[in-house]
């Protein structure tokens, strides 16, 4: 049996929302989504599934203020304390199991209501052995940037490339809260915050909610637009301990990627993709994931990069969305952003930014630091 | 869909404070699932972890902070949370894994360690409330769930020694269980009655205690369990069903579990159970509080409303009786971990379905039971079917 994403609600990523609510930011994204699905969520979905974290909604048990706003009160419906790609995974074990035909998975991000987002950053790390070092946790971010760049061969220049691309990238992008006309030279040049990793390097935190129907084969086509297909997703962690997790080649995303490839029968990832999204929370992580992903050979992400392969109308445009750099972090809303542009590119309604004839994406994300958890999906459509 | 079965559960001591790190906690818990089930963690194809509200521990992310102690390293590790709830919903989690096609062999592990949290863990729930409607009321769990007591009491006319004596039979129940943290083989209805009077209508020991503990199930597909030889310890998941009711409590109806008797039905239309009082054998709801074990009864629709008391005083739910009701002793003897509370529910099931509860095996022969958790701020209900 097949899944398909028949809908999607992504609501425009902003700095602040003074005038929404956390709930009210997810009752928009979920009406976006229950439109572009043409369905009624009270008669018409099987099951909800929202991502988030505590710390990051200021609440004890964050999941009971998930259901009113997306119309799930009494019905079936629970958080899963991970990325929204990890949410979608447990959208299509419930449609493979038989257990719902239709899934909404939402995730949100009101990032504005943190006050000390670092520290709660600081607050994933090892109590014991990590915590009490102190320092602002982007150190550790530095230090993974030093040990990639270290052991595949890209250098920091490559880096500030992917600063520049994506934010300039965003500009077409009416959901992008921080697309800029940057250039590499100005990112090279932004302060060493967490050497060698740049003020420019690092996304800036966003709100905004993103929304996704999904749906067995039988349901899908029923449904308003043409289905995209979710032909493999795979997801894994590594270490969650810092001294000993893969710090050049992240595990968690090669071995996520191997399990998408296995479910969507991809054996040669590099040239199967019409376009790709992957996590740049930090400009190096872009690079990173392409490697890990078997999109690039080991150190020449930068060069693909260099050499425009990444760009628009490149090899493999990368990030077209604008990346966590161009359009904000949305924390666990990052992987179903993602997946929400990748669906409209395969759609063929990414406005301005349409690769053109893209059939099948990769996308990627991760769970942003410290965590060393990520997941992967293949869409395609037309099958 | 393919058959998924239970084929190994561990548990920890459960304790008001205990030594270990959680870490340490799901570590010990996952290794006696995996024993019990004579695998190895490289037999695992995916870990689901369960535990409750981050701030208990004071970790962000608590999930990834977990998964090295769960077997979660280098493998689809996937934290599913519903407050209360998570003690039987991640193996609902597990469940999908499996049955989906997209694991073959999957690990629960739930953790809780409340002791960390100073200097009681009633300050965490200080944070679980609508922040402009109900925090600066400054309630606890204890007032509200006062309220409901009041409420299912009053409205149905049940008199509170009906449900003193809940606590009295899973207290005595517990006796034997190996983790149990507040067995009491003495224990009589003027102890529960005359213990000390914390919101009316709830007496002390009305009231699970807080608890620190981990547990873990295995759960395979029927391949594994036909090509490892472990029918004679499978338990199959025959229906699982899980909902929730609106954030707004205050605009609930107290006296009957709605999203518990939804949750039952999805489980019971997939079990194929018609009658459940007559095609179940044996329950174990969650009863964090007393009360909630005659209410959960009610929403799982094995008693008829506002009548589970009676089953209670009439000796139908003690282990020996008609229809054995928490034999493992429950939340109110074994204790109260939040999330690790699956090795009392799903756990319970497992290890009486196959034969392996020891002293607390139900002397008569079961085939069917149900576990039930509750959870969030009394909204939440999750609902597994078990047989043989």
């Amino acid at each position: 049996m097949k899944v398909g994403i028949v809908g999607v609600g992504v609501t425009p990523f902003r700095p602040t929302t003074p005038e929404f609510s956390w709930k009210e930011l997810m009752y928009d994204g979920a009406q976006r989504a229950y439109a572009d699905a043409g369905i009624d969520p009270r008669t018409d979905v099987g099951s909800f599934i929202t991502c988030a974290e505590d710390y990051y909604e200021g609440f004890g048990i964050f999941d009971e203020f998930t259901p009113d706003q997306l119309g799930a009160a009494l019905r079936p419906m629970h958080t899963v304390g991970g990325d929204g790609i990890q949410g979608l995974a447990n959208a299509v074990m419930q449609i493979l199991s038989g257990l719902a035909d239709v899934v909404v998975v939402e995730s949100h991000s009101k990032a504005s209501d943190i006050l000390t987002f670092e520290g709660i950053v600081a607050h994933g790390l090892d109590p014991i052995w990590n915590k009490p070092l102190g320092g602002h946790p982007n150190y550790v971010a530095g230090l993974e940037m030093d040990a990639f760049l270290r052991g595949s061969g890209n250098t920091a220049k490559d880096c500030a490339l992917i600063a520049s691309a994506n934010r300039q990238a965003a500009l077409l992008n009416p959901i992008a809260a921080y697309g800029a006309r940057v250039t590499p030279e100005q990112a090279a040049a932004s302060p060493a915050l967490w050497a060698p990793l740049r003020h420019l390097d690092v996304s800036i935190l966003a709100d905004g909610c993103v929304v996704l129907v999904v749906a067995g084969e039988k349901a899908a086509r029923r449904m308003a637009s043409a289905p995209v297909w979710v032909d493999g997703i795979g997801w894994a962690s590594d270490s969650p301990s810092l001294e000993t997790r893969e710090w050049v080649i992240p595990a968690y995303a090669r071995i996520a990627a191997t399990m998408a490839y296995r479910l969507a029968k991809v054996r040669a990832p590099a040239g199967a993709f019409d376009l790709a999204e992957v996590d740049d929370k930090f400009s190096y992580k872009e690079l990173q994931h392409l490697e890990a992903l078997g999109l690039a050979r080991k150190g020449q992400a930068g060069t693909m990069a260099r050499r425009g392969d990444l760009d628009a109308g490149g090899k493999l445009p990368t990030n077209v969305s604008g990346g966590s750099l161009g359009c904000g972090n949305v924390l666990d809303a990052s992987g179903l952003h993602r997946i929400a542009e990748a669906v409209l590119q395969l759609r063929g309604e990414a406005g301005r930014r349409q690769v053109d004839g893209a059939k099948r994406a990769v996308v990627q994300s991760w769970r942003g630091l410290p965590a060393a958890t990520g997941a992967v999906a293949v869409l395609g459509v037309g099958r | 869909m393919r058959k998924v079965a239970v084929v190994g559960a561990g548990m920890t001591l459960f304790r008001r404070r205990l030594q270990e790190t959680g870490k340490e906690l799901s570590f010990e818990a996952a290794r006696m699932a995996l024993d019990s089930a004579k695998m190895e963690i490289g037999d695992v194809d995916a870990v689901i972890q369960g535990t409750a509200p981050d701030a208990f521990d004071g970790v962000h992310m608590k999930g990834e902070y977990l998964l090295d102690g769960s077997g979660g390293r280098r493998k689809p590790f996937m934290r599913v949370y519903t407050g209360g709830g998570t003690g039987v919903f991640s193996t609902i989690a597990g469940y999908w894994h499996v049955a989906s096609g997209l694991a073959d062999v999957a690990l629960v592990v739930n953790e809780e360690k409340m002791s960390s949290c100073q200097p009681h863990p009633q300050s965490v729930f200080a944070h679980i409330w609508d922040p402009i409607l109900d925090r600066p009321l400054r309630p606890n769990l204890i007032w509200i769930f006062a309220m409901e007591m009041n409420r299912y009491m009053t409205v149905h006319g049940i008199p509170y020694e009906d449900i003193a004596r809940v606590a009295v039979k899973n207290k005595r129940n517990a006796v034997g269980h190996p983790c149990a943290q507040l067995p009491d083989p003495n224990i009589t209805l003027e102890d529960v009655m005359n213990s000390e009077l914390m919101a009316w209508p709830v007496r002390r020991l009305d009231i699970s205690p807080p608890s620190d503990g981990a547990a873990a199930v295995v759960i395979a597909s029927e391949d594994v369990v036909r090509k490892r030889r472990l029918k004679d310890q499978a338990a199959w998941i025959k229906g699982v069903g899980w909902c929730i009711d609106s954030t707004m409590w205050t605009d609930r109806d107290l006296v009957f579990p709605e999203y518990v008797n939804r949750a039952a039905k999805m489980a019971y239309k997939q079990a194929k159970i018609v009658s459940p009082r007559r095609e179940i054998d044996f329950a174990e709801p969650y009863d964090p509080f007393d009360y909630k074990e005659l209410h959960h009864l009610e929403g799982l629709g094995l008693a008829d409303k506002g009548k589970a008391g009676l089953m209670t005083r009439e000796g139908i739910t003690e282990r020996d009786g008609d229809f054995p009701v928490c034999p493992s002793g429950g939340l109110l003897g074994v204790g109260n971990p939040i999330a690790a509370t699956l090795g009392i529910k799903i756990g319970e099931l497992y290890w009486q379905l196959t034969g392996q509860a020891g002293k607390r095996q139900i002397p008569n022969e079961v085939h069917t039971g149900v576990a039930q958790a509750w959870g969030d701020l009394m909204q939440y209900g999750c609902v597994v079917v078990m047989g043989t």
